[in-house]
Protein backbone atom coordinates (compact mmCIF):
# COMPACT_ATOMS: atom_id res chain seq x y z
CA UNK A 1 0.00 0.00 0.00
CA UNK A 2 1.85 3.01 -1.00
CA UNK A 3 2.47 5.54 2.11
CA UNK A 4 -0.02 8.35 0.56
CA UNK A 5 -3.16 6.06 0.83
CA UNK A 6 -1.94 4.52 4.42
CA UNK A 7 -1.38 7.85 5.60
CA UNK A 8 -4.66 9.36 4.20
CA UNK A 9 -6.59 6.29 5.47
CA UNK A 10 -5.30 6.51 8.88
CA UNK A 11 -6.29 9.82 8.94
CA UNK A 12 -10.07 8.88 8.45
CA UNK A 13 -10.42 6.28 11.18
CA UNK A 14 -8.06 7.88 13.62
CA UNK A 15 -10.39 10.89 13.52
CA UNK A 16 -13.39 7.99 14.16
CA UNK A 17 -11.41 6.97 16.62
CA UNK A 18 -11.07 10.61 18.75
CA UNK A 19 -14.24 11.31 17.81
CA UNK A 20 -15.54 7.88 20.13
CA UNK A 21 -12.58 8.53 22.83
CA UNK A 22 -13.67 12.12 23.01
CA UNK A 23 -17.52 10.53 23.70
CA UNK A 24 -16.66 7.93 25.86
CA UNK A 25 -14.70 10.21 28.34
CA UNK A 26 -17.77 12.63 28.76
CA UNK A 27 -19.26 10.57 31.52
CA UNK A 28 -16.07 11.56 33.98
CA UNK A 29 -16.54 13.35 36.94
CA UNK A 30 -15.35 16.63 35.69
CA UNK A 31 -11.83 17.84 36.25
CA UNK A 32 -10.69 18.63 39.77
CA UNK A 33 -13.37 16.69 41.24
CA UNK A 34 -11.56 13.48 42.95
CA UNK A 35 -13.86 11.56 44.40
CA UNK A 36 -12.13 8.08 45.02
CA UNK A 37 -12.32 6.68 48.94
CA UNK A 38 -8.87 4.96 48.67
CA UNK A 39 -6.85 8.11 48.07
CA UNK A 40 -8.51 9.75 50.81
CA UNK A 41 -8.15 6.69 52.97
CA UNK A 42 -4.32 6.16 52.88
CA UNK A 43 -3.74 10.12 53.13
CA UNK A 44 -5.47 10.01 56.35
CA UNK A 45 -3.90 6.99 58.40
CA UNK A 46 -0.13 6.48 56.25
CA UNK A 47 1.84 9.00 58.48
CA UNK A 48 0.47 6.95 61.71
CA UNK A 49 0.27 3.37 60.47
CA UNK A 50 3.96 3.69 58.89
CA UNK A 51 5.01 6.35 60.15
CA UNK A 52 6.15 7.49 56.56
CA UNK A 53 5.82 11.60 55.80
CA UNK A 54 5.79 10.55 51.94
CA UNK A 55 1.88 9.06 51.31
CA UNK A 56 3.40 8.44 47.59
CA UNK A 57 6.71 6.26 48.74
CA UNK A 58 4.45 4.70 51.46
CA UNK A 59 2.25 3.20 48.09
CA UNK A 60 4.86 2.29 46.32
CA UNK A 61 7.11 -0.12 48.67
CA UNK A 62 4.77 -0.86 51.24
CA UNK A 63 0.76 -0.69 50.42
CA UNK A 64 1.94 -1.91 46.81
CA UNK A 65 5.08 -2.86 47.09
CA UNK A 66 4.22 -5.88 44.97
CA UNK A 67 3.36 -3.52 42.09
CA UNK A 68 6.77 -2.01 42.53
CA UNK A 69 8.75 -5.33 42.45
CA UNK A 70 7.18 -6.31 38.67
CA UNK A 71 7.98 -2.95 37.70
CA UNK A 72 12.04 -3.44 38.62
CA UNK A 73 12.10 -6.53 37.56
CA UNK A 74 10.50 -5.08 34.20
CA UNK A 75 13.43 -2.93 33.95
CA UNK A 76 15.97 -5.88 35.58
CA UNK A 77 14.77 -7.75 32.04
CA UNK A 78 15.29 -5.00 29.69
CA UNK A 79 18.24 -4.37 30.45
CA UNK A 80 18.94 -8.06 30.41
CA UNK A 81 17.37 -7.71 26.45
CA UNK A 82 19.50 -4.89 25.52
CA UNK A 83 22.70 -6.92 26.81
CA UNK A 84 21.59 -9.32 24.46
CA UNK A 85 21.13 -7.74 21.47
CA UNK A 86 24.00 -6.32 20.98
CA UNK A 87 26.47 -8.70 22.78
CA UNK A 88 29.67 -9.54 20.86
CA UNK A 89 29.59 -13.06 20.25
CA UNK A 90 32.32 -15.94 20.94
CA UNK A 91 34.60 -16.60 18.20
CA UNK A 92 33.96 -13.26 15.97
CA UNK A 93 36.84 -11.17 14.57
CA UNK A 94 36.84 -7.90 15.33
CA UNK A 95 38.81 -5.47 13.26
CA UNK A 96 40.03 -1.90 14.16
CA UNK A 97 37.33 1.11 13.37
CA UNK A 98 40.07 2.78 11.47
CA UNK A 99 40.33 6.84 11.40
CA UNK A 100 37.16 6.41 13.53
CA UNK A 101 38.53 7.76 17.11
CA UNK A 102 37.06 10.42 19.40
CA UNK A 103 40.61 11.78 19.88
CA UNK A 104 38.78 15.62 20.26
CA UNK A 105 38.16 16.95 23.59
CA UNK A 106 35.75 19.14 24.60
CA UNK A 107 36.94 23.10 24.83
CA UNK A 108 37.92 24.03 28.64
CA UNK A 109 34.47 26.22 29.72
CA UNK A 110 32.22 22.82 29.42
CA UNK A 111 35.18 20.73 31.44
CA UNK A 112 35.23 23.56 34.06
CA UNK A 113 31.49 23.42 34.30
CA UNK A 114 31.49 19.91 33.87
CA UNK A 115 33.53 19.18 37.00
CA UNK A 116 31.70 20.65 40.18
CA UNK A 117 28.60 19.33 38.51
CA UNK A 118 29.70 15.91 39.30
CA UNK A 119 30.44 16.66 43.08
CA UNK A 120 26.76 18.29 43.62
CA UNK A 121 24.88 15.39 41.54
CA UNK A 122 26.23 12.74 43.89
CA UNK A 123 25.69 14.58 46.93
CA UNK A 124 22.04 15.43 45.30
CA UNK A 125 21.79 11.62 44.44
CA UNK A 126 22.42 10.11 47.31
CA UNK A 127 20.33 13.22 49.63
CA UNK A 128 17.15 12.26 47.07
CA UNK A 129 17.72 8.49 47.96
CA UNK A 130 18.38 8.41 51.36
CA UNK A 131 15.22 10.64 52.15
CA UNK A 132 12.59 8.40 50.21
CA UNK A 133 10.43 8.07 52.91
CA UNK A 134 10.31 11.57 53.91
CA UNK A 135 10.07 14.26 50.87
CA UNK A 136 9.87 13.72 47.28
CA UNK A 137 12.23 11.07 46.02
CA UNK A 138 13.01 7.53 46.51
CA UNK A 139 14.84 4.74 45.00
CA UNK A 140 14.00 5.67 41.28
CA UNK A 141 14.76 8.66 41.06
CA UNK A 142 18.12 8.31 43.02
CA UNK A 143 19.27 5.61 40.46
CA UNK A 144 18.63 7.87 37.41
CA UNK A 145 20.20 10.88 39.07
CA UNK A 146 23.41 8.96 40.31
CA UNK A 147 23.67 6.81 36.85
CA UNK A 148 24.45 10.46 34.96
CA UNK A 149 27.40 10.84 36.99
CA UNK A 150 29.83 8.78 34.81
CA UNK A 151 28.76 10.51 31.63
CA UNK A 152 29.03 13.52 33.16
CA UNK A 153 32.55 12.33 33.60
CA UNK A 154 32.70 11.17 30.23
CA UNK A 155 31.94 14.52 28.83
CA UNK A 156 35.06 16.02 31.35
CA UNK A 157 37.78 13.22 30.15
CA UNK A 158 37.60 10.54 27.75
CA UNK A 159 36.58 7.09 26.85
CA UNK A 160 39.60 5.75 29.47
CA UNK A 161 38.23 7.42 32.86
CA UNK A 162 34.46 6.24 31.93
CA UNK A 163 36.07 2.76 31.05
CA UNK A 164 37.61 3.12 34.68
CA UNK A 165 34.50 4.52 36.61
CA UNK A 166 32.24 1.77 35.49
CA UNK A 167 33.54 -1.75 35.89
CA UNK A 168 31.01 -3.91 33.76
CA UNK A 169 31.49 -6.83 36.13
CA UNK A 170 30.69 -4.62 38.92
CA UNK A 171 27.80 -2.98 37.66
CA UNK A 172 26.22 -7.00 36.66
CA UNK A 173 26.79 -7.45 40.64
CA UNK A 174 25.18 -4.36 41.73
CA UNK A 175 22.02 -4.66 39.54
CA UNK A 176 21.68 -8.58 40.34
CA UNK A 177 22.35 -8.29 43.87
CA UNK A 178 19.44 -4.99 43.77
CA UNK A 179 16.77 -7.07 42.17
CA UNK A 180 17.27 -10.16 44.65
CA UNK A 181 17.85 -8.30 47.55
CA UNK A 182 14.52 -6.74 47.16
CA UNK A 183 12.92 -10.08 46.82
CA UNK A 184 14.69 -11.20 50.02
CA UNK A 185 13.43 -8.78 51.72
CA UNK A 186 9.91 -9.80 50.33
CA UNK A 187 10.81 -13.49 51.54
CA UNK A 188 11.82 -12.73 55.07
CA UNK A 189 8.70 -12.25 56.28
CA UNK A 190 8.31 -16.06 55.87
CA UNK A 191 10.52 -17.18 58.70
CA UNK A 192 7.88 -14.71 60.88
CA UNK A 193 4.45 -16.48 59.35
CA UNK A 194 3.58 -13.06 58.07
CA UNK A 195 2.67 -12.03 54.62
CA UNK A 196 5.26 -11.51 51.35
CA UNK A 197 6.45 -7.96 51.59
CA UNK A 198 5.05 -7.11 54.85
CA UNK A 199 6.93 -4.62 56.74
CA UNK A 200 8.31 -5.88 59.42
CA UNK A 201 11.57 -3.81 60.83
CA UNK A 202 10.81 -1.34 63.63
CA UNK A 203 9.17 1.71 62.53
CA UNK A 204 11.05 4.12 63.95
CA UNK A 205 9.77 7.87 64.58
CA UNK A 206 7.98 10.12 61.83
CA UNK A 207 10.41 12.18 59.96
CA UNK A 208 13.55 10.41 60.96
CA UNK A 209 16.03 9.49 58.21
CA UNK A 210 16.50 6.13 59.30
CA UNK A 211 12.23 5.53 60.13
CA UNK A 212 9.53 3.56 58.24
CA UNK A 213 10.86 -0.05 58.26
CA UNK A 214 11.50 -1.51 54.84
CA UNK A 215 10.52 1.16 52.80
CA UNK A 216 13.82 2.86 53.42
CA UNK A 217 15.81 -0.16 52.99
CA UNK A 218 13.43 -0.90 49.53
CA UNK A 219 13.94 2.28 48.39
CA UNK A 220 17.61 1.98 48.75
CA UNK A 221 17.49 -1.79 46.97
CA UNK A 222 16.14 -0.12 43.67
CA UNK A 223 18.28 2.77 43.88
CA UNK A 224 21.23 0.40 43.47
CA UNK A 225 19.33 -1.65 41.01
CA UNK A 226 18.25 1.63 38.72
CA UNK A 227 21.92 2.71 38.82
CA UNK A 228 23.54 -0.10 37.45
CA UNK A 229 20.69 -0.63 35.01
CA UNK A 230 21.16 2.86 33.58
CA UNK A 231 25.15 2.46 33.42
CA UNK A 232 25.08 -1.27 31.46
CA UNK A 233 23.03 0.53 29.09
CA UNK A 234 24.86 3.01 28.26
CA UNK A 235 28.40 1.04 28.47
CA UNK A 236 26.56 -1.59 26.12
CA UNK A 237 25.89 0.97 23.88
CA UNK A 238 29.05 2.77 23.91
CA UNK A 239 30.99 -0.60 23.39
CA UNK A 240 32.25 -0.32 20.09
CA UNK A 241 33.10 3.37 20.54
CA UNK A 242 35.28 2.96 23.49
CA UNK A 243 37.17 -0.27 22.46
CA UNK A 244 37.29 1.17 19.17
CA UNK A 245 37.22 -2.36 17.26
CA UNK A 246 33.94 -3.67 15.31
CA UNK A 247 32.87 -7.24 14.72
CA UNK A 248 33.63 -8.47 11.24
CA UNK A 249 30.29 -9.54 9.32
CA UNK B 1 -23.75 19.15 29.83
CA UNK B 2 -19.86 19.16 31.29
CA UNK B 3 -17.86 21.53 29.04
CA UNK B 4 -14.37 21.36 27.20
CA UNK B 5 -13.06 22.84 30.55
CA UNK B 6 -14.06 20.12 32.00
CA UNK B 7 -12.68 17.52 30.58
CA UNK B 8 -9.53 19.19 29.02
CA UNK B 9 -6.60 16.76 30.10
CA UNK B 10 -8.92 13.86 28.66
CA UNK B 11 -9.25 15.34 25.49
CA UNK B 12 -5.30 16.60 25.64
CA UNK B 13 -4.59 12.64 26.41
CA UNK B 14 -6.90 11.75 23.55
CA UNK B 15 -5.04 14.03 21.34
CA UNK B 16 -1.75 13.43 22.19
CA UNK B 17 -2.55 9.16 21.92
CA UNK B 18 -3.77 10.49 18.21
CA UNK B 19 -0.53 12.37 17.50
CA UNK B 20 1.52 9.50 18.53
CA UNK B 21 -0.79 7.02 16.40
CA UNK B 22 -0.15 9.24 13.52
CA UNK B 23 3.73 9.23 13.90
CA UNK B 24 3.87 5.81 14.08
CA UNK B 25 2.47 5.19 11.12
CA UNK B 26 4.00 7.82 8.99
CA UNK B 27 7.30 6.84 10.30
CA UNK B 28 10.31 6.91 7.53
CA UNK B 29 13.00 6.09 10.14
CA UNK B 30 12.78 3.54 12.72
CA UNK B 31 14.18 5.50 15.66
CA UNK B 32 11.64 8.49 14.83
CA UNK B 33 9.15 5.30 15.62
CA UNK B 34 10.24 5.01 18.41
CA UNK B 35 9.74 8.40 20.28
CA UNK B 36 6.54 8.45 18.36
CA UNK B 37 5.55 5.36 21.16
CA UNK B 38 7.26 7.89 24.04
CA UNK B 39 4.85 10.38 23.48
CA UNK B 40 1.95 7.67 22.96
CA UNK B 41 3.26 6.35 26.45
CA UNK B 42 2.81 9.88 27.91
CA UNK B 43 -0.80 10.57 27.20
CA UNK B 44 -1.72 8.28 29.67
CA UNK B 45 0.25 10.17 32.29
CA UNK B 46 -1.35 13.10 31.58
CA UNK B 47 -5.01 11.08 31.76
CA UNK B 48 -4.40 9.25 34.89
CA UNK B 49 -3.11 12.49 36.49
CA UNK B 50 -6.32 14.48 35.49
CA UNK B 51 -8.77 12.03 37.14
CA UNK B 52 -6.62 11.87 40.74
CA UNK B 53 -6.66 16.45 40.50
CA UNK B 54 -8.42 18.20 43.18
CA UNK B 55 -8.89 22.19 43.30
CA UNK B 56 -7.76 23.49 46.07
CA UNK B 57 -5.44 20.02 47.08
CA UNK B 58 -1.88 20.06 47.71
CA UNK B 59 0.66 17.71 47.38
CA UNK B 60 0.10 14.96 49.37
CA UNK B 61 3.65 14.97 51.78
CA UNK B 62 3.07 15.50 55.03
CA UNK B 63 5.98 16.54 56.16
CA UNK B 64 4.81 20.32 56.83
CA UNK B 65 1.21 20.00 57.05
CA UNK B 66 -1.11 18.13 59.24
CA UNK B 67 -2.63 14.58 57.81
CA UNK B 68 -5.94 15.35 56.95
CA UNK B 69 -5.43 18.36 55.09
CA UNK B 70 -7.35 18.11 51.49
CA UNK B 71 -5.00 16.85 49.27
CA UNK B 72 -4.67 15.24 45.37
CA UNK B 73 -4.84 11.28 45.16
CA UNK B 74 -1.28 9.39 45.86
CA UNK B 75 -2.31 6.47 44.34
CA UNK B 76 -2.60 7.34 41.21
CA UNK B 77 0.97 9.36 41.60
CA UNK B 78 2.43 6.17 42.56
CA UNK B 79 1.14 4.42 39.66
CA UNK B 80 3.06 6.37 37.47
CA UNK B 81 6.08 6.89 39.52
CA UNK B 82 7.77 3.43 38.31
CA UNK B 83 6.39 4.27 34.95
CA UNK B 84 8.40 6.95 33.97
CA UNK B 85 11.64 5.20 34.60
CA UNK B 86 10.61 1.85 33.52
CA UNK B 87 9.52 3.74 30.26
CA UNK B 88 13.25 4.96 29.27
CA UNK B 89 14.66 1.72 29.88
CA UNK B 90 12.09 -0.03 27.36
CA UNK B 91 12.85 2.66 24.68
CA UNK B 92 16.16 1.44 25.02
CA UNK B 93 15.24 -1.97 24.25
CA UNK B 94 13.57 -0.65 21.42
CA UNK B 95 16.53 1.39 20.14
CA UNK B 96 18.58 -2.26 20.67
CA UNK B 97 16.32 -3.68 18.31
CA UNK B 98 16.68 -0.76 15.65
CA UNK B 99 20.37 -0.62 16.04
CA UNK B 100 20.48 -4.29 15.47
CA UNK B 101 18.04 -4.18 12.45
CA UNK B 102 20.29 -1.38 11.29
CA UNK B 103 23.14 -3.59 11.44
CA UNK B 104 21.91 -6.78 9.39
CA UNK B 105 20.29 -4.48 6.66
CA UNK B 106 22.17 -1.32 6.45
CA UNK B 107 18.94 0.44 6.30
CA UNK B 108 16.31 2.14 8.92
CA UNK B 109 13.77 2.88 6.70
CA UNK B 110 10.61 0.85 7.90
CA UNK B 111 9.56 0.67 4.40
CA UNK B 112 12.64 -1.49 3.35
CA UNK B 113 12.22 -3.64 6.21
CA UNK B 114 8.53 -4.63 5.79
CA UNK B 115 8.70 -7.56 4.14
CA UNK B 116 10.50 -11.20 5.80
CA UNK B 117 11.97 -12.79 3.26
CA UNK B 118 11.95 -16.55 3.64
CA UNK C 1 -5.07 29.20 39.18
CA UNK C 2 -6.46 26.54 36.92
CA UNK C 3 -6.06 28.86 34.17
CA UNK C 4 -2.47 28.50 33.81
CA UNK C 5 -3.21 24.44 34.02
CA UNK C 6 -5.69 24.74 30.47
CA UNK C 7 -2.54 26.83 29.15
CA UNK C 8 -0.08 24.30 30.23
CA UNK C 9 -2.22 21.48 29.07
CA UNK C 10 -2.76 23.14 26.02
CA UNK C 11 1.00 24.02 25.41
CA UNK C 12 1.58 20.54 25.85
CA UNK C 13 -0.71 19.09 22.81
CA UNK C 14 0.84 21.57 20.78
CA UNK C 15 4.52 20.62 21.50
CA UNK C 16 3.20 17.07 21.20
CA UNK C 17 2.19 17.77 17.48
CA UNK C 18 5.73 19.43 17.09
CA UNK C 19 7.70 16.38 18.54
CA UNK C 20 5.81 14.20 16.00
CA UNK C 21 6.34 16.53 13.01
CA UNK C 22 9.82 16.44 13.12
CA UNK C 23 11.39 14.34 10.35
CA UNK C 24 15.20 14.83 11.05
CA UNK C 25 16.10 12.26 14.14
CA UNK C 26 18.79 14.42 16.12
CA UNK C 27 16.01 17.46 16.34
CA UNK C 28 13.77 15.45 17.27
CA UNK C 29 15.87 14.36 20.26
CA UNK C 30 16.26 18.14 21.34
CA UNK C 31 12.00 18.74 20.75
CA UNK C 32 11.51 15.33 23.07
CA UNK C 33 13.77 17.16 25.91
CA UNK C 34 12.21 19.85 25.62
CA UNK C 35 8.51 18.20 26.01
CA UNK C 36 9.82 16.38 28.88
CA UNK C 37 10.72 19.37 30.48
CA UNK C 38 6.68 20.95 29.39
CA UNK C 39 5.31 17.59 31.09
CA UNK C 40 7.68 18.09 34.43
CA UNK C 41 6.28 21.54 34.66
CA UNK C 42 2.15 19.66 34.09
CA UNK C 43 3.23 17.48 36.81
CA UNK C 44 4.24 20.23 39.17
CA UNK C 45 1.11 22.19 38.14
CA UNK C 46 -0.81 19.13 38.92
CA UNK C 47 0.44 18.48 43.07
CA UNK C 48 2.77 15.88 42.34
CA UNK C 49 6.58 16.50 42.70
CA UNK C 50 7.64 12.93 42.72
CA UNK C 51 6.21 11.99 39.25
CA UNK C 52 8.06 15.42 38.21
CA UNK C 53 11.08 15.13 39.81
CA UNK C 54 11.10 11.72 37.68
CA UNK C 55 9.95 13.48 34.66
CA UNK C 56 12.66 15.79 34.70
CA UNK C 57 15.15 13.15 35.28
CA UNK C 58 14.23 10.67 32.67
CA UNK C 59 12.26 12.66 30.24
CA UNK C 60 15.30 15.52 30.23
CA UNK C 61 18.49 13.21 31.08
CA UNK C 62 17.93 9.65 30.91
CA UNK C 63 16.35 9.41 27.47
CA UNK C 64 17.60 11.84 25.54
CA UNK C 65 21.01 10.31 26.18
CA UNK C 66 19.50 7.26 25.45
CA UNK C 67 18.17 7.74 21.69
CA UNK C 68 21.50 10.05 21.02
CA UNK C 69 23.38 6.70 22.28
CA UNK C 70 22.11 4.50 19.57
CA UNK C 71 22.23 6.98 17.02
CA UNK C 72 25.85 7.63 18.08
CA UNK C 73 26.28 3.92 17.65
CA UNK C 74 24.88 3.56 13.92
CA UNK C 75 26.82 6.62 12.66
CA UNK C 76 30.02 5.23 14.00
CA UNK C 77 29.42 2.20 12.17
CA UNK C 78 28.30 3.57 8.69
CA UNK C 79 31.40 5.89 9.02
CA UNK C 80 33.63 2.81 9.50
CA UNK C 81 31.70 1.16 6.74
CA UNK C 82 32.78 3.66 4.57
CA UNK C 83 36.35 4.27 5.73
CA UNK C 84 36.90 0.06 5.39
CA UNK C 85 35.14 0.45 1.92
CA UNK C 86 38.04 3.38 1.24
CA UNK C 87 41.06 1.49 2.58
CA UNK C 88 40.00 -1.52 0.64
CA UNK C 89 39.57 0.44 -2.65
Amino acid sequence: MPEATRTRLFLVFGGVFLLLFCYSVMDLPPWGDYRGPYGDVIARVGVYERHATDAVNAINYDYRAFDTLGEEFILFTAVLGVMMLLRREEGTATRDAGKVKDAMRLSTSVRTAAMPTILLTVVFGFYIGLHGQLTPGGGFQAGVILASVPFLLYICENTESFRRVTSHTCLEVIEASGAGAYVLIGLAPFVMGMPFLTNFLPLGTTGDVFSSGTIALISACVGFEVTAAFLLVGYTYLQEIITGEITEE
Amino acid sequence: MPSVFHLLPFFVAAWLFFCGLYGLVSSKHLVHSVICLAILQSSTYILLLGIGYRVGGTAPIFADIAPGTLTVDPVVQALMLTDVVVEAVVVALLLAMVVKAHEKSGTVSPDDLRTLRG
Amino acid sequence: MIWIGAGLLVLVAVSGWGVVRTRDVTSQVIALGFYGVLMALVFFFFQAPDVALSQITVGAVALPLMVMLAISRMKFRAASQRDKGERDA
